[in-house]
């Protein structure tokens, strides 16, 4: 390089720019040492564990869990007012 | 107010971040995103927030975010609002205006970011200013901030705090600004609320969002809620908004102003956190414990008597 | 210069950089007020009140916000100004490098002026010029010309180049006097710089994407190295486009450094600013005296112009390096350091010496300067004149 290249596009790599991405600082390793697990008969589907999660790894609605990003903090279970979700040791 | 159930999708702090587990700074952004709504700009200083968005080329948080050095909040959302208007004013871009506001924690709002934020606040520029308290530097290791509580044990503080902390938002309300409110993860749909309302006002907003810090209190990351419940219930964080200078209690405040219920449960909340240790076993206890309910009594009379206030 | 037209104004430096903002049509001024450059905000404040420029002008608490909202706003977009002197541009640093890394085009005027402790008012270049490492390119003017020239070159550079420009100016001897300038005419600055057309911006309609993060060692050192060479690299730029400037005006910024009689000197004479003006007078004391000098004005100080000194200093020529600042610690000024380090292994038989004179605004007349030339001649070599 040795004349300004003036005419090149200037891409989101010449900037200091990231874009956003689930998992952008990795999956949840195996440092989780518990594991929320869902009561489906217990839950009545009031999504306090979703409105709560500092994650938002429960779907509204089906209160499914990803596990993928799960950090196992416990947030849910003392939150959940019916005691829908326990949390489970992980092996 | 819409009920959760008919709240935004949008997730503007996304699954697999860098924050810790059971995090108030990313549980709290995902509320405010879904009150603010897609069109919307965040600004942050150093903080736990800007180390959980994870490293570059990634982002965790689904918008766009400007990082701008520690002491620069408030000036740089004034700036970035202003060019946003000017630019649709000159018609390079079309529809609203996006919605810009900081996230900041409580070192780059109490402390080093107190002047430009001062500023921002006294030209009313059409700004929403977040901070989420946890009541230390939790990102650099739990220094103590102008938001520690008195007694509060951190690095720098290993004796406990000396000296009680400042009262950030009638600071911030005798700015003469249109809206202030302190909100708390306890209760996310007072947050959600309060959002929506600054959200469509015109001229500088702030709200303050009392974040247990589980790291930095030492408790169960399990229970970051429930100490949050527990700080309003025993006054030592109070809900209130004042919109255009009326002012109004929220939840167990409402209730304790109101005169209909004592402030309660202080001593639980002190000892379910590890930083207030050595004041729980020190041989002043009970005397240091009376300054501590005497002091937070003082700060709910002066916003009592702020509210009371007609100018 | 074409500075005896119809055209020709006489108004202060400040004014002139005013006018030339005020041309470069910018969306986001801030600035805090600090002597010698407060008027040059004051001035486009009135213009953004009375609906002549617009632009917000946004009066902000400290310098250290001041340059904040303008890499902001340059984030969101927009093109910004700032003016500020002294401890003003000290307390900036911190952006100032942060505006540089993150190729933010912010153009800043700094108004030369001594720096505390303790308290000055007057001109020297330790502020500015002890910012040389942050990133930004800096441009010194020699008159209100130059000014009004470079504030338009700044912005086409900076845009093109995406590094932060400096214009840098003597406080007092250029701010406040009333010196004859051409305006450029408005067609002419609008065909020159239209609106900024950014690659990126804030703007919800660029995308949502997050600036300046934590970054890995690979990828920031790859950012900082893709400054550092397009840093070295702007000196065409900023040749290229002066020269661009100067057939539309029929003006001359589009040269690094300003040669005065160098071609048969035996002595050339190296300042920066208006002192580079009476450097040229100097020269021709000297030769009165018998003494064949000319003069070279700094005038691209940031990127430092190394080949254009290699052409301009042919061997056997003795360069006595005049210094409005200090490199503390090394015995000389900060331009004289440069210049060594340009010509080294360049030149077989160039001698260079130098001193640091009129600091905090010490009154340099044609004639003292002379005299120091002298002095250091005799010092460094002992040379019969």
């Amino acid at each position: 390089m040795n004349k300004f290249d003036t005419n090149k596009s200037r891409n989101d790599s010449y900037f200091p720019l990231a874009v956003p991405v689930k998992g952008a600082g990795g999956l949840t390793g195996s440092w989780r040492t518990h594991r929320p697990v869902l009561d489906h008969d217990k839950c009545v589907g009031c999504d306090i564990c979703w409105l709560y999660c500092p994650d938002g790894v429960i779907a509204r609605g089906t209160q499914k869990i990803d596990y993928d990003y799960c950090k196992g903090c416990g947030v849910c279970e003392k939150e959940c007012p019916t005691n829908a979700i326990r949390m489970e040791t992980e092996e | 107010m819409a009920g959760i159930k008919e709240w935004s999708d949008y997730e503007l702090s996304l699954p697999g971040n860098a924050a810790c587990g059971g995090c108030p700074s990313t549980m709290a952004l995902r509320t405010v995103g879904k009150a603010l709504g897609e069109n919307a700009v965040m600004i942050m200083t150093p903080s736990c927030a800007v180390a959980s968005i994870g490293l570059l080329p990634k982002s965790a948080y689904d918008i766009p975010t400007l990082n701008i050095c520690f002491a620069g909040a408030g000036v740089s959302a004034s700036a970035v609002v202003n060019a946003f208007e000017i630019a649709h004013e000159k018609g390079r871009f079309e529809g609203e205006v996006p919605t810009v506001f900081n996230w900041t924690g409580d070192g780059g709002t109490y402390d080093i970011g107190l002047q430009s934020l001062s500023a921002a606040a006294e030209r009313n520029d059409n700004i929403l200013h977040f901070c989420y308290n946890n009541e230390a530097y939790s990102n650099t290791g739990i220094q103590r901030s102008g938001a520690t509580m008195q007694f509060a044990q951190t690095t720098t503080t290993p004796g406990g705090k000396p000296n009680p902390k400042k009262n950030l938002a009638q600071i911030m309300l005798e700015h003469r600004v249109p809206y202030v409110a302190t909100a708390s993860i306890a209760d996310l749909q007072d947050l959600y609320r309060k959002v929506e309302k600054a959200k469509a006002i015109q001229g500088f907003k702030y709200i303050e969002i009392h974040a247990p810090c589980f790291t930095a209190w030492k408790f169960a990351a399990a229970d970051t809620v429930e100490i949050a419940r527990l700080a309003v219930k025993s006054g030592a964080w109070l809900l209130w908004e004042a919109n255009e200078d009326v002012i109004t209690f929220q939840g167990a405040t409402k209730q304790i102003a109101e005169g209909k219920k004592e402030p309660e449960a202080l001593e639980e909340y002190l000892s379910a956190q590890g930083r207030f240790n050595k004041l729980l076993k020190s041989p002043d206890r009970e005397e240091n414990l009376a300054q501590l309910k005497a002091d937070l009594a003082r700060e709910l009379a002066l916003i009592k008597h702020r509210a009371a206030f007609k100018g | 210069m074409g500075i005896n037209t119809n055209r020709t104004k006489l108004d202060t430096g400040n004014n002139a950089c005013a006018e030339a903002v005020k041309l470069a049509a910018p969306d986001i001024i801030a600035a805090y007020p600090i002597t010698p450059q407060t008027s040059v905000s004051e001035k486009l404040a009135s213009y953004v009140d009375e609906g002549v420029l617009h632009a917000r002008y946004i009066p902000v608490e400290s310098e250290h916000s001041a340059i904040s909202a303008v890499a902001a706003a340059s984030a969101a977009g927009a093109r910004t100004f700032t003016a500020t002197s002294s401890q003003g541009i000290l307390y900036m640093n911190e952006i100032l490098h942060y505006t540089a890394g993150g190729r933010l085009p912010v153009v800043l005027v700094n108004v030369n002026r001594a720096i505390n402790a303790p308290w000055c008012l007057y001109v020297d270049h330790q502020d500015s010029a002890s910012q040389r490492d942050t990133g930004w390119l800096q441009l010194y003017a020699g008159d209100n010309q130059e000014i009004h020239d470079y504030v338009l070159l700044a912005y086409r550079t900076a845009e093109e180049a995406m590094i932060p420009t400096m214009v840098c100016y003597d406080g007092f001897l250029l701010s406040h006097s009333m010196l004859p300038y051409e305006p450029i005419e408005e067609e002419i600055a609008r065909k020159y710089l239209p609106d900024r057309d950014p690659d990126w911006c804030l703007h919800p309609a660029y995308g949502r994407k997050t600036f300046a993060q934590v970054t890995p060692a690979f990828e920031y050192s790859e950012f900082r190295k893709r400054l550092a060479q397009e840093s070295a690299l702007a000196l065409d730029v900023i040749k290229d486009r002066g020269a661009e400037l100067d057939a539309l005006t029929g003006h001359n910024v589009c040269s690094h450094v300003k040669p005065y009689r160098n071609e048969d000197a035996d002595y050339l004479i190296v300042s920066m600013g208006s002192m580079g003006v009476e450097a040229e007078m100097s020269a021709d004391i000297l030769r009165n005296q018998g003494i064949k000098a000319g003069s070279l004005r700094v005038r691209t100080f940031r990127p430092f112009p190394a080949e254009t000194f290699v052409e301009l200093i042919p061997e056997g020529t003795s360069v006595i390096v005049l210094d409005r600042n200090y490199a503390y610690g090394t015995g000389g000024g900060i331009i004289l350091q440069e210049l060594k380090e340009a010509l080294y292994g360049r030149k077989v038989s160039v001698r260079i010496a130098g001193t640091s004179i009129g600091v905090g605004g010490m009154e340099l007349p044609a004639q003292h300067m002379a005299d120091t030339v002298k002095d250091v001649i005799l010092s460094a070599w002992n040379d019969k004149i």
